[in-house]
């Protein structure tokens, strides 16, 4: 099986370089993870800090678009260490043809959004019987 | 433009070859779970945020240790059964971050809330290095 969901990247780079967006937003890609069975795909993107509230997605042109704003805790006080990206995170994805979009439902639990994206019932594997 | 995200998955994909079984391509085998942590100090408290999305409560460990804070656990693979993984970026497996404390703190009073899969930490200053307002009456 070759199909699947496949990452945009000329969209996401494109949008990286930001050069043709009105106020320039910044946007780091999530890490995703994509899984695999006869019913359908399920995506996975890690999105720490980031509520439903935050969260927009939209299909367009068979292709999937998440991007999630962050409300990271406010803390007052001096930062002495800093690792965390600020960024809003953004990925587009490529659909398979075989994914009904829509049916694709989401759900976002302690950061990670999880995408179930079933496939179209006639392309689901059927088992024939003998008679 | 988010280079390296690019280059990760250039490096991604040189593993998706046929030589590469499952397990290889795995990156988190080359890099590691390494989970960014930011701490602050406030006139009252020292604070850790870590980003740790899709934990489980109960599989974060938080403990101190001579001035020094360890937060670790494990974030368990919950691929179900009968699924195929056709693109893996996330972590599976275990981490530990230890970071030595600017000051010390009351380990009594530690308090930690995990949300939107992120950790905050707070811990108190110990009475003896908060700062202190002294009055002086100047006759």
């Amino acid at each position: 099986m070759d199909t699947m969901v496949r990452e945009n990247r000329t969209e996401n780079a494109v949008n990286g370089n930001g050069n043709n967006q009105q106020p320039q937003e910044r946007f780091v890609a999530p890490m995703a993870t994509v899984l695999e069975n006869g019913d359908g795909y399920t995506l996975q993107v890690e999105m720490p800090g980031v509520n439903k509230e935050g969260l927009e997605m939209w299909v367009e042109n068979n292709e999937l678009t998440i991007i999630g704003r962050r409300s990271l805790p406010t803390v007052q006080g001096n930062l002495i260490h800093r690792e965390m990206r600020r960024d809003n995170f953004r990925r587009a994805f490529e659909l398979d043809p075989s994914i009904d979009a829509a049916k694709i439902s989401a759900k976002i639990e302690h950061g990670v959004v999880t995408l179930t994206l079933p496939k179209a019932e006639q392309v689901k594997p059927r088992k024939i019987t003998v008679s | 433009m988010d280079r390296f995200a690019n280059l990760r998955d250039e490096i991604n994909s040189l593993f998706e070859g046929p030589f590469w079984s499952n397990t290889m391509r795995t990156p988190q085998l080359f890099s590691g779970w390494t989970p960014p942590l930011d701490l602050y100090q406030t006139n009252d408290d020292v604070v850790a945020v870590v980003e740790l999305p899709g934990m489980r409560k109960e599989d974060i460990e938080i403990s101190l240790h001579d001035g020094m804070l360890t937060i670790s656990g494990e974030r368990k693979d919950e691929t179900p059964e009968g699924d195929k993984t056709a693109r893996t970026e996330r972590f599976v497996g275990n981490f530990r971050r230890s970071i030595s404390l600017p000051t010390r703190v009351d380990v009594n009073k530690v308090n930690a809330t995990y949300k939107e899969g992120i950790l905050t930490v707070t811990l108190p200053k110990a009475e003896e290095v908060k700062p202190k307002q002294i009055q002086l009456n100047v006759s």
